[in-house]
């Protein structure tokens, strides 16, 4: 199927169908792995990547006669995540146990926040690529744990099971279903993710399964009623969560307008085919006999806890991005770049406090030569490398060394460009670089004017054209000059010494 | 029958320090006794090392002056908390062959104590029975018989082996434990003293759950001291269980007063069943006389949802157990029933079909069928707002007095098989003890007489919360009047 989707009439996106057009309504319930050291209810580690059944307590295997102990540190993070998304802190909250059975579920339950989260409602502002911005509500924040992981295909008669996530703490951030184009759904997981990174309560990275979304999606005709949904289980990218959207959608669609009706079940994506498969129906969906965990007691929280989880909080990316623009006249774009993300966030702060002490000079003064520099050089290299700014080869103090050493013409901008491959591959400091490599710009004019002096005697009919008019071989002289001294001249001052020459 | 089996926990710690006579001859004579008394099925394991090895480290500590309060007193341990390195089966088959690699916090208390444990004791499969008849490794026989037969009766349950070994002079004092009535109704039934402390006073850690919101370990002995002495050893806030209580434990045995004066005892209306058995009311009766002779005033209270306790109780221990027991599920220990060519669903009926008794396997399904969609509100929500409401009953009381006296079951021990087909009528055995364990109240049994058959009957002193000494002092206090010295005869 090919149904094309397009703009409709009131700027909605919509997906067209022999009917008409129909709009998506959308809501993504995040789980976020909880940034701590131990587990939400035992003292077992969380570090990604160790042995299989490495990182496993008593607790976490469930043996007889094992309690749960609530890990403080994750209730002042999913705390400090309700802050950020300026939702309500619920001062009473409780667990409440989910009952299944499944061979990586120890307990036969998975302890979580059923009736009382401890996080109730907020909002964030979301900007999608074109510039829109929305707000989507949030509707819930509650912490639950995670479950171990099944692994059927190492034996074909058996299946392994590693207990490693076993009780490692989520955050469950629930969305309203406000959310209304594939576009604003990925803006809305992207600015959650910038948010939860800055504030440090969730790592962020999808592809190792810290953050993943639960897609409700039901489409309607514009203005009708909401339309059944159906959910989309566990997909880990934003590109993935934006093409499911729109191959469930337009299924919806076609099932609708064949006179069909949709069934409310539980579905899965697969980016191979790009398309949704049922998983369960509403019939077959487990009864989970959700009941308040009686092995802990409810969760009350102090004021005092509250505001000290409060004045822990760094600057929020929205926050940030205004200051950027306001303070540091960057353009809205440089902005939403840099504070996209908590880590180049920092970078480009440590970056821009040294290059501006290295050149005496207020950060506003700087600021744009920075974040281009940074947005430009620096992640185009890094995007080549396929690395990371945490895996960056290059120091943001190097970077501020280089930006200084441009500006006091001691690098020229191609000079720059030839010292920066030479950081990223040996990570040496770029005057050091510029000095044992002789790349500095030559700004004496002594050894300019000799210079000058030959490439003229050594191009007499040039010279004699020159003087009969043709102005445009005065670019031919800079060049000469400048291949003469290795690129290592200053243009500027080539320029004039050749005027002065010429004249 | 040795001298020394005889002797009171208290009078063990005193022999032992002054030398009467060493830990490692009073623990011989209980593991001797242990041996003699396989018939009574009372211990699912014996460890004589264990207790041996200990009697020797009390002697060597008893000689250095270092010796902890339990220095070489022999015990027995209930097999639902869970031993180092020793099997615990909660007397089910699902967990055959389990070795903890820990100590639950009641048992590490104990040892630390210098207690010397003797074996795992017998009980009713995951603490679900009254009579120690669903235990998946045989019944536990009662040592007492009635007078002139020979017929085999039942020690009570789910503490059974604890409150057959204690009565029968196997060991000291033995670790219960009660979610409905579990320690007081057997104690009853042998004629030995039992204590279930408010809930959160000991440490649920390493106990094997049946029902988190009301199980609750205790102590069994022969008489009030010496269970007071086993439950200071035994309780203590435990941060690894977050229902424990944060507050310090007495020093009950030391302040142990038998005098009632300035006590108000309440005596509630609706523990008066219609058809209550005549001798249970006059020993009732008695009991009262007995509180007034201590200097008690009493007083009638009302309980007004008493009726309602037993039914509340049958759903909110069900469900808290049809959740609990799921780890049972043959994935990561205990037994494994693997279908050939079955699917992971197949092992889980398989494993938990042939693991669970029939008693378990009923609970699990009642309490399924409480918590499932569209049932939830009608039984289990419903079933804890009367929990409340019980609970508010017994606050109501505590206006008007300071502890209620009542009777601990509605009859003596019956016998083996007579209540096992109909689990109703066994179900009854709970009426006067689960209401307290429903509100979480400190609860003891004491033996207060014989029926006419050569029985033993209990009564029940029920306390405010955290109120362990006011319900040890009335127990001592009629105990003292009691002067119950009966013992079972040597017949096994």
């Amino acid at each position: 199927m090919t149904t094309p989707y397009t703009d409709g009439p009131a700027g909605t996106y919509t997906i067209e169908g022999q009917t008409g057009p129909w709009e998506l309504v959308i809501g993504l319930e995040v789980h976020a792995q909880v940034t701590s050291n131990s587990k939400l209810f035992s003292g077992a580690a969380t570090e990604f990547g160790a042995e299989p059944n490495s990182q496993v307590s008593l607790v976490d295997a469930a043996m007889p006669g094992m309690l749960p102990v609530l890990n403080g540190e994750c209730v002042a993070q999913a705390v400090r995540t309700g802050l950020a998304l300026g939702a309500t802190i619920n001062r009473w909250s409780r667990f409440d146990r989910k009952n299944y059975f499944y061979a990586d579920l120890p307990q036969g339950y998975q302890i979580s926040q059923f009736q009382h989260p401890v996080v109730g409602e907020g909002a964030i502002e979301v900007e999608t690529d074109d510039g829109q911005k929305t707000t989507v509500g949030i509707e819930r924040i509650h912490l639950e744990q995670d479950a171990g992981k099944s692994i059927h295909d190492l034996s074909p008669t058996m299946s392994y099971v590693d207990l490693n996530r076993s009780g490692v703490a989520l955050m469950e951030i629930v969305s309203k279903p406000d959310i209304r184009s594939p576009q604003e759904a990925g803006a809305y997981v992207g600015q959650l993710r910038s948010i939860l990174r800055a504030i440090g309560t969730c790592d962020g990275n999808m592809q190792e399964g810290s953050m993943r979304a639960d897609v409700n999606v039901s489409v309607r005709k514009p203005g009708a009623p909401f339309g059944t949904r159906c959910e989309i289980k566990n997909v880990n990218s934003i590109r993935f969560i934006q093409q499911a959207i729109v191959s469930e959608a337009k299924r919806q669609v076609e099932i609708l307008e064949s006179g069909g009706q949709i069934r409310q079940e539980t579905r899965l994506f697969d980016p191979e085919t790009q398309e949704t498969r049922s998983l369960r129906s509403k019939e077959d969906a487990h009864d989970y006999r959700y009941f308040p965990e009686p092995d802990l007691l409810p969760l009350e929280l102090t004021e005092e806890f509250i505001a000290e989880c409060k004045a822990s909080l760094p600057e929020l990316p929205a926050a940030k991005r205004a200051r950027y623009e306001n303070e540091l006249a960057l353009s809205p774009y440089l902005a939403g770049v840099l504070t996209a993300d908590a880590e180049h966030a920092r970078w480009f702060e440590t970056l821009l406090a040294d290059s501006a002490r290295r050149q005496g000079k207020p950060e506003i003064d700087v600021a744009e030569r920075a974040a281009n520099w940074m947005t430009g050089d620096l992640f185009g290299a890094l995007n080549k490398l396929d690395l990371d700014i945490s895996a960056s080869p290059v120091t943001p103090t190097q970077g501020g060394e280089l930006l200084a050493l441009m500006a006091d013409g001691t690098l020229s901008g191609p000079l720059a460009k030839q010292v920066f491959e030479i950081m990223l591959e040996t990570r040496e400091n770029p005057g050091d670089i510029a000095e044992a490599r002789g790349l500095k710009q030559v700004s004496d004019t002594g050894a300019l004017e000799t210079a000058i002096a030959e490439v003229l005697a050594a191009n007499p009919d040039k010279l004699a054209e020159y003087r009969s008019g043709k102005d445009k071989l005065f670019g031919f002289f800079v060049g000469q000059v400048m291949k003469a001294s290795g690129g290592k001249a200053n243009p500027a001052v080539v320029n004039e010494l050749l005027k002065k020459a010429l004249a | 029958m040795s001298a020394l089996t005889d002797l009171s926990l208290a009078k063990m710690q005193s022999g032992l320090a002054a030398g009467e006579f060493s830990a490692r001859e009073l623990v011989s004579a209980h593991v001797s006794a242990v041996e003699a008394a396989r018939p009574l099925n009372a211990f699912l394991v014996e460890t004589p090392d264990h207790a041996l090895a200990a009697a020797d480290a009390a002697d060597a500590a008893l000689k250095a002056g270092t010796a902890g309060p339990l220095a070489g007193i022999p015990l027995g341990i209930k097999d639902l908390f869970c031993t180092k390195g020793v099997e615990t089966t909660a007397a089910s088959k699902i967990l055959q062959g389990f070795k903890p690699r820990y100590d639950s916090t009641v048992t590490e208390k104990l040892f630390a104590a210098g207690a010397a444990m003797l074996g795992k004791l017998n009980l009713d499969e995951f603490a679900m029975g009254s009579s120690n008849e669903t235990s998946a490794y045989g019944p536990v026989i009662s040592p007492w018989r009635a007078d002139g037969s020979s017929e085999n009766l039942v020690p009570g349950g789910s503490s059974g082996g604890s409150s057959a070994a204690v009565s029968a002079r196997l060991c000291a004092a033995a670790t219960g434990t009660d979610t409905g009535g579990s320690i007081r109704q057997p104690a009853a039934f042998t004629g030995i003293a039992g204590i279930k402390p408010t809930y959160g006073r000991c440490s649920r850690w390493g106990v094997i759950a049946f029902a988190s919101s009301l199980d609750q370990p205790g102590a069994m002995a022969r008489d009030v001291r010496d269970c007071a002495i086993m439950l200071e050893a035994m309780s203590g806030y435990d941060p690894k269980d977050s229902t424990s209580i944060n507050a310090p434990v007495p020093q009950w045995a030391a302040a142990l007063n038998g005098s009632l004066k300035g006590k108000r005892i309440g005596i509630p209306r609706e523990y008066r069943v219609e058809g209550m058995d005549p001798q249970l009311e006059a020993l009732w009766q008695q009991g009262i006389d007995w509180a007034k002779d201590a200097g008690a005033e009493i007083v009638e209270v009302s309980l007004p949802h008493t009726r309602e306790a037993l039914p509340t109780y049958y759903i909110v221990a069900p469900a808290e157990a049809s959740s609990n027991l799921a780890r049972y599920d043959g994935v990561r220990y205990g037994q494994r029933v693997t279908p050939p060519g079955g699917s992971l669903n197949d092992m889980y009926e398989a494993t938990r079909g042939a693991g669970f008794g029939g008693e378990v396997k009923r609970r699990i399904m009642i309490g399924t069928y409480v918590l499932s969609a569209g049932y939830y509100d009608a039984y289990y929500l419903k079933a804890q707002k009367v929990r409340a409401l019980i609970a508010q009953d017994f606050e109501r009381a505590w206006e008007s007095c300071d502890l209620l006296l009542t009777p601990t079951a509605p009859t003596a021990a019956f016998g083996l098989g007579a209540k096992s087909a109909d689990p109703i009528a066994m179900y009854l055995n709970d009426v006067f003890t689960v209401p307290a364990s429903l509100a979480g109240l400190p609860a003891m049994s004491i033996p207060a007489g014989l029926d006419s058959q050569g029985l033993p009957l209990g009564l029940q002193i029920i306390g405010k919360p955290l109120d362990e000494q006011g319900v040890l002092d009335a127990g001592h206090a009629l105990e003292c009047r009691a002067g119950f010295t009966a013992a079972p005869q040597h017949w096994w």
